[in-house]
């Protein structure tokens, strides 16, 4: 291509992302918006074209960003050339949606005309105004009886304070108001800048690998040009590659000679690993390279940690393949091999957030089609020590003993809850229960109220969701970032089966709840446990103190005393069942457990 | 070879709440032509697998054999007679439910030579009785015993059950008073297993089946031990108790491990190293005849090691356990290194004990069997 055709194919292109909440209608949005941009023919179209995975479809949350170019013939008579960008809509991943929305100059934000704002819209509404997108409202779902378009402008002006006055109505579902919000974007959302013919600078977005091509990097090119053949360099891992193959999606791939300066695309540049090509990286020429690398690149520290165990040992290694896998896919996501003797060989991961360890938790039972023991959440602690050492523990069970803490810090989030007026004391009521500090209470309206509370990390990995949603009827939506660390009155609380301490089974827990938590766990055991030849006390304790016990009575009675004649083979099976059963078990010191009591208690939650 | 045989009747005028063995409601059923093809799988099953020994035991189970009338019955005896070459001395067990059998039929018994009854009494509690289905009163046991020792049957055993639904101890402490109070020489006493298929499975499931316990099973156990001891029942395996040379020479025949025939649906057999299991439906089992073929439905060559392990988990069942001597001339191999280990640890877990050249459970033993059993299956 010609420079100047460069120029002017630059000053074509719109590139824009929609910000949405959960069900506000994002994913039907953007099929109206394929579909008026023809970019699929009826018979392609597949509803809900952007959810690709199983998975997010399922949860109706897109976890994979994509790219999609789009042509558009504007009512002014000149073709322009869209690029859509898909963000994930969850607080895990903010980062993501951070640099899927730098690839942007626009964005559409969504909101629903019944339910208006909700937490994880606004989180993303800020993103978006800290990258300087021009941010154009929608009120969607218009066509609903219980729409209140007027009502939800006023809100959004109120809480954002944007201005409302050009605000589009829309019902994506009836296809009523697209061509407004096409034409919007020709005429509000800013052309992309930057020199065509300067040294290239690419962002990484997203990439994904794939078996067959390796990584799959999609990038937005901010300045310069690059060609399948040539070496690029990436600024913050310095690995060098050569471009194999640009282009497209349309949404099918479709390959180019050249990515310039606006375009969103894919390349391939036979890389083995995502974590060679993280997002917020910056792709430059090796020879050529760009002065400065974009800012806001982070290496992501995963905040939440977790135990992944094979439930049949046989498993291991396949599980460290799958764990691979994904990591080719993910670049958060960390592991490390750790044994534990009451669940034998896995992995310690840590993940972004809660949402991000199911993710990979069921895609692994999935896709690799492996049992799973997790062992509960944790997050990082710091633990100052009398010596003077610091430590960062994010397993319990290598929390030091009590007398050699001087103290320790736990990571704090700011969390907002956003509830209908009614369930504001139930919400309170965990929270507080949580160790919460209050912050603040807005009303949106007569109606709605956003909750602000300060929360330790470690009481919303446990349980926190869960008992939010059935508390409110599902009504509350809540988001929250990480803080600061604080002090906090934690210990160690270990469960002890005659006399040995399950690894798997320790939490770092509050003072105040230890008590409640170890009756909760000895009691369930108790339950779980099948009786062995001899009594077997469970324990759980602080320290060398006793907090809580039970005790599973040794086994009285297993003998077959009946009748099956000479049908000996039935026996025989009674038997090999038996035996069967307590290979599965995990020998604990000498007690023999089955993993559905480990199960059991790591995934008890308190209303149970 | 073997020397014993297991006939199976399959039918029943009552269905018990527990039973899970192969048996069918008796109303409508083809009686008459199940029992003329039991007779030609007794031909068959001669001429393939002859034996020039006697018969030393035979045990007509069910089922209720004493369901059918005493023509029906009496020709599958006279048949037993016609196609099985019996020894001299051969015990001659029937099944008998309590009061299904008249003086008639009892007597008819006698005639064809059946010299031992097993009465499946249960237990001398009503309302445990309808409890689990049983079609009989208490009284009726007491009654059948009588006749039977009447018309000249002299040894007798009576089958009970423990742990059943709601049972205390107190009323199995009565049951087994009177059981030990009466002419009988033989007791089994089985406790219930809930089985799938069988009504009380279905009210596990639903919550509505109040089990006794592990604690009180045990304690009902050892009570029996106790009570049974004092009156003359020597204990000779785990289930079973009998006076003095009065033991099952049929049930031996299963725990030490030698072969038998197994005639009628469902039934087993161990012939030639080969387990046998027959078709278990009724049509099946008759259809397979018909064609000429006998009715197999699995056939299973035991292999050494089996044999091996059977050798120990039958064995073991019996109080005196398994003779080491024996199994050295029996596989030609010393038991402590074809199970390494294994004896030893038992032994050092106290459930195992070695005395005068056999290996058998000890007191604790015996209550878990079963994790005795489990570690002499070797096999993967």
């Amino acid at each position: 291509m010609k420079p100047e055709d460069r120029i002017k194919r630059r000053d074509k292109i719109r590139n824009f992302s929609i910000i949405a909440h959960i069900d506000h209608g994002k994913s039907t949005l953007a099929d109206r918006i394929l579909e008026k941009t023809s970019a699929l023919t009826q018979r392609e179209m597949k509803d809900q074209m952007l959810d690709a995975m199983d998975l997010e479809r399922e949860r109706g949350i897109t976890i994979k960003l994509n790219a999609v170019q789009l042509t558009y013939k504007a009512n002014d008579g000149e073709e322009y050339i869209f690029h859509l960008i898909d963000t994930p809509g969850h607080v895990d991943f903010a980062y993501e949606v951070s640099r899927s929305l730098a690839a942007c100059e626009g964005a559409l934000l969504i909101v629903d005309a019944a339910q208006g704002i909700e937490a994880q819209t606004l989180a993303n509404v800020y993103l978006a105004l800290d990258n300087d997108l021009e941010i154009l409202p929608v009120i969607n779902k218009i066509d609903l009886p219980s729409a209140e378009p007027e009502r939800v402008k006023q809100e959004v002006e109120d809480v954002i304070g944007l201005p409302m006055d050009e605000a589009l109505l829309a019902s994506a579902k009836n296809g009523v108001g697209i061509e407004e919000i096409l034409e919007s974007v020709v005429k509000n959302v800013p052309a992309p800048s930057g020199d065509p013919e300067a040294p290239l600078k690419a962002m990484i977005f997203d990439s994904l690998y794939d078996p067959y091509r390796g990584v799959i990097v999609y990038i937005r090119i901010m300045e310069g040009t690059v060609k399948p053949g040539e070496k690029i360099k990436m600024m913050q891992t310095e690995k060098e590659f050569e471009v194999q193959e640009i282009g497209v999606f349309t949404p099918k791939p479709v390959n180019k000679d050249e990515l310039t300066v606006g375009d969103v695309g894919y390349m391939i540049a036979g890389i083995k690993n995502v974590s060679d090509s993280r997002v917020g990286d910056t792709v430059t020429h090796a020879h050529r390279q760009t002065a400065e690398a974009m800012p806001g690149y982070r290496k992501l520290n995963p905040m939440v940690f977790c135990g992944l165990y094979p439930v049949d040992t046989n498993d291991y290694i396949a599980l460290r393949e799958a764990l691979e896998k994904l990591e080719l896919n993910d670049a958060a996501l960390q592991f490390e091999a750790e044994t534990s003797q009451a669940l034998g060989f896995g992995f310690r991961c840590g993940f972004l957030g809660l949402l991000h360890m199911e993710i990979i938790q069921e895609r692994i039972e999935r896709e690799f089609n492996i049992d799973l023991i997790t062992t509960a959440p944790s997050v990082v602690y710091e633990v100052f020590q009398t010596d003077g050492e610091t430590l960062r523990i994010d397993n319990p069970s290598e929390m030091p003993e009590a007398q050699k803490i001087e103290y320790v810090l736990e990571p704090y989030v700011k969390a907002e809850v956003m509830v209908p007026n009614e369930y504001v004391g139930p919400v309170m009521e965990l929270c507080q229960r949580k160790r919460g500090n209050y912050i603040d209470m807005k009303y949106f309206d007569a109606n709605r109220v956003n909750l602000i509370y300060e929360l330790p990390l470690s009481e919303i990995v446990y349980d926190f969701f869960d008992t939010m949603k059935s508390s409110t009827k599902g009504y509350a939506s809540f988001d929250y970032e990480l803080i600061d660390y604080k002090e906090s009155n934690l210990v160690k609380m270990d469960i002890l089966m005659n006399g040995d301490k399950i690894d798997a089974l320790s939490i770092v827990v509050h003072r105040d709840s230890a008590y409640e938590r170890g009756k909760n766990v000895v009691e369930k055991l108790k339950e779980l446990i099948p009786r062995q030849q001899f009594e077997v006390p469970i324990q759980a304790t602080i320290g060398q103190k006793v907090i809580a016990r039970s005790t599973i009575k040794a086994m009285r009675k297993n003998v077959l005393a009946k009748c099956y004649g000479g049908d000996i083979s039935r026996k025989r099976k009674l038997l090999e069942k038996q035996k069967e059963g307590k290979k599965r078990m995990k020998t604990v010191g000498n007690v023999e457990v089955p993993q559905e009591a480990f199960m059991s208690v790591l995934s008890m939650d308190e209303n149970k | 070879m073997p020397k014993s045989l297991y006939v199976h009747v399959p039918f029943c005028e009552q269905i018990c709440h527990y039973c899970d063995f192969n048996k069918f409601f008796l109303k409508n059923q083809p009686i008459d032509e199940y029992l003329e093809l039991c007779a030609s799988e007794m031909e068959k099953t001669v001429h393939s697998f002859p034996t020039d020994e006697g018969i030393s035991t035979i045990y007509i189970g069910g089922g209720t054999p004493t369901s059918i009338s005493t023509h029906q019955l009496q020709y599958l005896l006279a048949k037993v007679k016609q196609h099985f070459f019996l020894a001299e001395n051969v015990e001659f067990t029937v099944e008998v439910n309590p009061g299904s059998a008249d003086e008639e039929k009892m007597a008819m018994l006698y005639e064809m030579g059946v010299n031992r009854l097993s009465i499946g009494a249960q237990t001398f509690d009503e309302n445990l009785l309808k409890a689990i289905n049983r079609d009989h009163e208490a009284k009726d046991v007491e009654k059948t015993v009588e006749l039977a020792r009447r018309v000249g049957i002299n040894n007798l055993s009576i089958d009970m059950m423990f742990g059943l639904p709601r049972q205390t101890m107190s009323q199995w402490k009565s049951s087994l008073e009177i059981v030990c109070q009466m002419p009988i020489q033989h007791i089994s006493a089985y406790s219930l297993k809930v089985e799938e298929k069988t009504v009380f499975y279905q009210l596990l499931r639903k919550g509505k089946l109040p089990m006794p316990g592990q604690e009180t099973e045990a304690e009902m156990y050892e009570y029996m031990l106790e009570k049974l001891n004092e009156n003359g029942f020597h204990h000779y395996e785990i289930s079973n108790f009998a006076k003095e040379g009065r033991q099952s020479l049929h049930n031996l025949t299963y725990w030490n491990n030698e072969e038998y025939y197994g005639i009628g649906a469902g039934a087993h057999s161990y012939m030639d190293g080969v387990r046998r299991a027959n078709h278990g439906p009724l049509p099946k089992y008759m259809n397979a005849l018909k064609n000429n073929e006998l009715p197999y439905f699995e056939e299973h060559v035991v292999p050494t090691m089996e044999k091996m392990e059977e050798q120990m988990f039958m064995g073991l069942r019996k109080r005196n356990g398994v003779s080491i001597q024996e199994f050295q001339k029996k596989f030609g191999k010393d038991v402590y290194e074809v199970f390494p280990q294994v004896i030893e640890k038992l032994k050092k877990n106290l459930l195992l004990e070695e005395d005068k050249g056999r290996v058998k459970l000890t007191n604790k033993g015996l209550l878990l069997g079963n994790e005795v059993f489990e570690k002499f299956l070797l096999g993967e």
